[in-house]
């Protein structure tokens, strides 16, 4: 298992080995999944409670099904752990935080500064996704 | 015109900042060339033939002369002096430097202008009606509309890796002058019969190697909803779309492979379960951006025309008769440049001439201009008794050729003269025939004919929506062209169909005159080449090119 370089959450690590999307939906005791690209993370909604880390792969960056996924799992009230891994860029990070993503485990560790300067390069944002929180350009150019 | 707030100003600052550390980390040597690539894509970068290109948008084609100068300025500073206007209304730069590219960035910020997402795997910028806000048969200016999925659009988290780049167009007339049904998505405002505004959605548009015509995939979004409604679209491309063939990865082959029926399935579970997230702008964020776009001071006094002694002058009639089209507003005209003089290149414009458009523009046009997707440029809302000094002025800058929507107003891309893909020039073929069919008489004769040449498969230059169409090949090592008739872009979509076997560059230049002909000896009454073939079909023109 690759190691998780940047985490946003308070609660323990969890290390839990992460089984295929088919293995879960067959197995009822298994608490970790790991979703690739092609797999699709609705089939997860059912067990939702008893997950407590969804690994999402990336095996190329520029494959950005797992962002879907991502978001697909969080509008539906998962609140476990998400964690991004494989081959992740900095560039990429905030986008990933955008999208539900509190845990990125990337193949090559990044240099820590930049990544640090990418987390937190964006003060605002454009769209509501609902999943991370963050009040929309819209949102504040019109206060409720 | 849209005005940027300090959100807007401080979204394209900070992307600058970005850039400007993806290129020190480039040069650095921390990232490598296929690392990079994409997120210089992203910036509208390329690298292409013989230098990097940079790609800035203009977004719903729309600019005010300020930004139009500064477009001039940037082909000075950092271009050799001239700039390209694109099929989907933007401005390309063919010889830029990678270590340029930040400062370029950060002038185009200062008059609130981007490269962002011109390129890459995302959604690129919004095209729509050239003649919005001015045409009388539009149901609303839909510029605000795209201003909206422009910002929706721009850094969208989820959807900057698609499987392809996506296209959207935004429209709202029966009449299509922005190519809507060729989009990923092709999006026309329409009413109700309870008068209520809602966005007509198409889907699966688009040209490359295997041209579709967007079909309808549902008739009224309603306008509080239309966001939402677009991005239940793309999630379901981003989920579903191919990313096992760069070429069948466009959203045109999910819904043809998935069929209309099971994508639209797939977009309704995905946009009722979306109508539970809070994703919609309020209205009250329409509103605000509508405010930016209401109508110029128009002149009250009705009735202006052109001043019968102007229209003496034979070449500003037919420039007159050729180059404008009416306005909403009694007394006002539209006008169009045209980037197409005879022989030379479609779309290029030197800095001196966008800095020419930029003070006419101020002086004749309420300040604003429009790129249009044929890569010419307009003037809005111009005075018809100004008409005759705008277009004196434009005469002195070799800016008046009166051939829009003719023969000589070719659409060409770059071709293999600047592109890395191309298989074949575009340039000089477009020369040829602007040179062979541009005279005046030549064009009268001939009428509206819509000519588009791409030189290679990838179709940059629309070859398969023209009435004539011709397309670049590499053929054993040599470059070689074939023919297409009867493609259309309008509310009359059609695609062109080949004529046979392809030629060399002279050679179908000659094919070219020959369909003409056949065109000028079959049509009947105001026929344009268009209907002509429609009516006759491609049997006698194949006789008289290839018999």
């Amino acid at each position: 298992m690759v190691d998780v370089q940047f985490r946003f959450r308070d609660d323990d690590a969890v290390n839990d080995p992460a089984v295929t999307v088919s293995a879960f939906t067959e197995q009822s005791n298994a608490t970790a999944v790991r979703v690739e690209p092609g797999d699709d993370a609705r089939e997860l909604l059912p067990s939702l409670d008893r997950l407590a880390l969804v690994e999402v792969a990336f095996p190329n960056w520029t494959d950005g099904r797992g962002y879907s996924s991502a978001r697909i799992l969080r509008e539906a009230g998962y609140t476990g752990e998400l964690r991004a891994t494989g081959d992740l860029v900095i560039d990429m990070l905030h986008h990933m935080r955008r999208c539900g993503f509190d845990a990125f485990a990337p193949e090559k560790p990044l240099n820590p500064d930049d990544a640090k300067v990418a987390f937190e390069r964006w003060e605002n944002v454009y769209q509501a996704t609902a999943v991370d929180g963050r009040q929309p350009i819209w949102a504040k150019r019109h206060p409720a | 015109m849209y005005k940027y707030d300090d959100y807007d100003q401080q979204m394209v600052d900070t992307r600058v900042e970005e850039f400007r550390d993806q290129v020190r980390r480039r040069l650095a040597g921390e990232l490598t060339e296929d690392q990079f690539k994409p997120l210089r894509l992203q910036n509208g970068l390329y690298l292409q033939l013989h230098a990097y290109m940079l790609r800035v948008a203009i977004p719903y084609g729309t600019l005010n002369s300020t930004q139009m100068a500064a477009l001039g300025d940037i082909a000075d500073k950092y271009d050799r002096g001239y700039g390209h206007f694109t099929t989907r209304t933007n401005i390309q730069y063919n010889w830029i430097k990678l270590d340029d590219t930040p400062d370029a960035l950060a002038d185009l910020a200062k008059v609130e202008m981007h490269a962002i997402q011109t390129s890459g795997n995302c959604i690129r910028n919004i095209s729509s009606d050239q003649y919005a806000g001015a045409a009388a048969d539009e149901v609303a200016d839909p510029r605000p509309y795209a201003e909206l999925l422009r910002q929706w659009s721009s850094f969208h988290p989820e959807f900057l890796v698609l499987p392809r780049k996506f296209k959207i167009a935004v429209i709202a007339s029966e009449i299509d002058r922005a190519a809507m049904r060729l989009h990923d998505i092709g999006i026309r405002l329409v009413r109700s019969d309870a008068g209520e505004l809602g966005a007509e959605f198409h889907v699966g548009g688009g040209m490359g190697r295997t041209p579709f015509i967007a079909k309808k995939l549902r008739d009224f979004v309603p306008i509080d909803q239309m966001i939402t409604f677009a991005e239940a679209c793309v999630r379901v491309y981003n989920r579903y779309g191919r990313r096992d063939n760069k070429y069948k990865a466009r959203i045109k082959i999910l819904v043809h492979e998935l069929g209309l029926e099971a994508y639209a399935r797939e977009v309704d579970a995905e946009f009722a379960h979306l109508l539970t997230q809070p994703i919609e702008p309020p209205l009250a964020e329409l509103k605000r951006i509508q405010g930016f776009f209401t109508d110029p001071p128009f002149a009250q006094e009705t009735g202006g025309e052109v001043d019968p002694d102007d229209r003496d002058d034979p070449d500003f009639r037919l420039w007159l008769d050729r180059n404008t089209y009416p306005h909403k507003q009694p007394g006002y005209a539209i006008a169009n440049v045209s980037l197409k003089p005879i022989g030379g290149i479609p779309g290029d414009a030197t800095s001196d001439q966008i800095r020419l458009m930029a003070d006419l523009a101020r002086e004749y046009s309420f300040d604003e201009l429009r790129v249009t997707h044929a890569q010419n440029i307009v003037f809005p809302h111009v005075k018809k008794r100004d008409l005759y000094a705008l277009w004196q002025r434009l005469d002195a800058a070799d800016l008046s050729t009166p051939n829009l929507d003719t023969v000589g107003d070719i659409i060409a891309c770059p071709g293999l003269d600047y592109c890395a893909l191309a298989n074949a020039r575009s340039i000089p073929v477009a020369q040829k025939i602007s040179e062979r069919f541009g005279s005046a008489e030549k064009q009268a004769e001939i009428g509206e004919l819509k000519l588009k040449i791409s030189g290679c498969i990838n179709a940059c230059g629309h070859h398969h929506a023209g009435h004539i169409g011709i397309l670049g090949v590499d053929k054993k090592g040599k470059e070689n062209y074939q023919l297409l008739l009867g493609g259309s872009e309008g509310a009359d979509t059609s695609l062109g169909q080949i004529t046979g076997p392809g030629f060399d560059e002279d050679g179908v230049v000659d094919a070219t005159e020959k369909a003409i002909e056949v065109y000028l000896a079959n049509k009947q009454g105001e026929e344009r080449f268009l209907d002509t073939y429609r009516r006759i079909g491609m049997a006698p023109f194949k006789e008289a090119i290839y018999g």
